[in-house]
């Protein structure tokens, strides 16, 4: 498997608030990364820097070799090449379905639309949401929503695509609904890196968890069910016990 | 009030207010090209041009429309720029509203989620791709009660275009009441025919935002 997504001592700082310190992660083709972390610890930051939607202040990011620099002429390109759903979904409100799924495929890609539109279909079908091309953002649940976001990006038949946190802002049996759509997506061989504070279902997807913490790498494991049962790290510990209740801290 | 008169003088209102709406929209067309560019310069901040813009705002807002209308009328032949009242009228009215217009619609522009110009970006369209089919579809409808706001604000400026000459509503009035003294008769036809021209507007308006407010868009 070649190495698709490279970061290199990467930092990112606003202002004198240092956010990211020295990252270094690489990332395969068709590997799995699942990000978890305080709140606050800078996972989310390190996903935009990753599509060139923060200035990094030093280091390197290249996907597939050649660099994401956020102000750089060509950043629209090499967007192409790294989806990314968002928390909030970020569906155009004017624009129904199917609308905001041909969008950028037409648009940037200059691809035939009925061919996009064929693709489309296809894909809302199967996650679930056939029939469901003229409604407008409004009429769907967050759930639904969401999964229009991620065919939104599928669409665009990125290498990577990253998701920040998109379970998030939803009802729990609306999760269930999204990360099964992810599941799917990662059994399919997606490159996918996931910020999430979903742990059982980081578990169940990772190949590989990287724990963040004040903007560092401080756990990093390819063994994701020996880091669920014991982490090498006192803060990953400290970090994964804020998610168990035992009888005794109650009383 | 003398109805044999009113009925007399009802062609020539109807006349002026054809004038009246023709030179209005076509200033009202103008003013929203360069509301267009305008809020787009201001929204990208590109350097010089922005200062520009708000130096044209200032301007243009800050000096009354009839100041305006006489140094194009005027002004201008002396340095050898010679344009019909029509043109004139077309243009001071553009150029006022223009300045109106940029700072409606770039307020509209600037309500909309930065995020949703982050979306757009991560999918790969450029900055230009964004704001046209992302951010403005989105900024123009929450900016129409502001847009219908400066259209019918425009429309009732146009009653200085009879201080050049234009046979507009206003100017048809002062004429009657000069020539025949009918003045009642003449002021109550003023009023009417602005009404007949600016009511639907101001109503359109009404239902239009009212519509918004219950949120055709709401996420």
């Amino acid at each position: 498997m070649s190495e698709l997504l490279k970061v290199t001592h990467l930092q990112k700082a606003y202002g004198d608030n240092v956010v990211l310190k020295d990252i270094n992660l690489s990332v395969k083709q068709g590997e799995v990364v699942v990000i978890i972390g305080p709140s606050g610890c800078g996972k989310s930051t390190f996903l935009r820097c990753l599509n060139g939607l923060e200035k990094i202040q030093g280091g390197e990011i290249a996907i597939d070799g050649s660099p994401v620099e956020a102000e750089s002429r060509d950043i629209s390109k090499i967007r192409q090449k790294i989806g990314m759903v968002f928390q909030s979904y970020e569906l155009f409100p004017h624009k129904n379905v199917i609308d905001n799924l041909l969008l950028a495929p037409v648009k940037v890609q200059k691809r035939d639309k009925e061919e996009v539109k064929e693709e489309a279909q296809k894909l809302l079908a199967k996650v679930g949401l056939a029939g469901k091309e003229e409604f407008f953002p409004r009429q769907l649940s967050g759930g639904q929503k969401q999964r229009v976001a991620i065919v939104r990006a599928l669409l665009m038949h990125p290498e990577i695509i990253l998701f920040d946190e998109v379970t998030a802002a939803l009802d729990p049996e609306m999760v269930q609904e999204v990360l099964h759509t992810m599941l799917k997506l990662a059994k399919s061989g997606s490159t996918m890196i996931i910020v999430t504070h979903e742990m059982a279902f980081a578990r169940a997807i990772a190949d590989r968890i990287v724990f963040f913490d004040e903007g560092e790498i401080i756990e990093e494991t390819r063994e994701v069910e020996q880091f669920f049962e014991k982490p090498k790290t006192d803060r990953a510990r400290r970090f994964l016990r804020t998610f168990t209740f035992s009888k005794s801290e109650i009383d | 009030m003398d109805f044999n008169v009113i009925n007399e003088y009802i062609p020539l209102y109807k006349n002026a207010l054809l004038l009246t709406l023709k030179i209005g929209w076509q200033g009202i067309l103008v003013s929203l090209f360069i509301g267009l560019i305008g809020s787009a310069i201001l929204y990208f901040r590109i350097k010089i041009l922005k200062t520009f813009i708000g130096i044209y705002i200032e301007i243009f807002r800050n000096t009354p429309l009839l100041v305006q209308l006489f140094f194009i009328y005027f002004a201008l032949p002396k340095i050898g720029i010679v344009l019909s009242a029509e043109v004139c009228g077309t243009l001071g009215l553009g150029l006022l509203g223009g300045a109106y217009m940029i700072e409606t619609i770039r307020s509209g522009l600037e309500s909309i989620p930065v995020i949703q110009r982050e979306s757009a970006a991560s999918l790969g369209l450029n900055e230009m791709q964004s704001l046209w089919h992302v951010i403005l579809p989105q900024a123009i409808s929450v900016s129409v009660p502001g847009l219908l706001a400066n259209v019918i604000f425009l429309l009732k400026e146009t009653s200085v275009f009879s201080t050049i000459s234009l046979m507009d509503l206003m100017f048809t009035a002062k004429d009657l009441i000069g020539m025949y003294a009918k003045t009642i008769e003449a002021l109550f036809l003023l009023v009417v025919f602005y009404l007949i021209m600016l009511l639907p507007i101001s109503i359109l308006g009404t239902i239009l935002e009212r519509r918004m407010r219950y949120g055709q868009f709401g996420d």
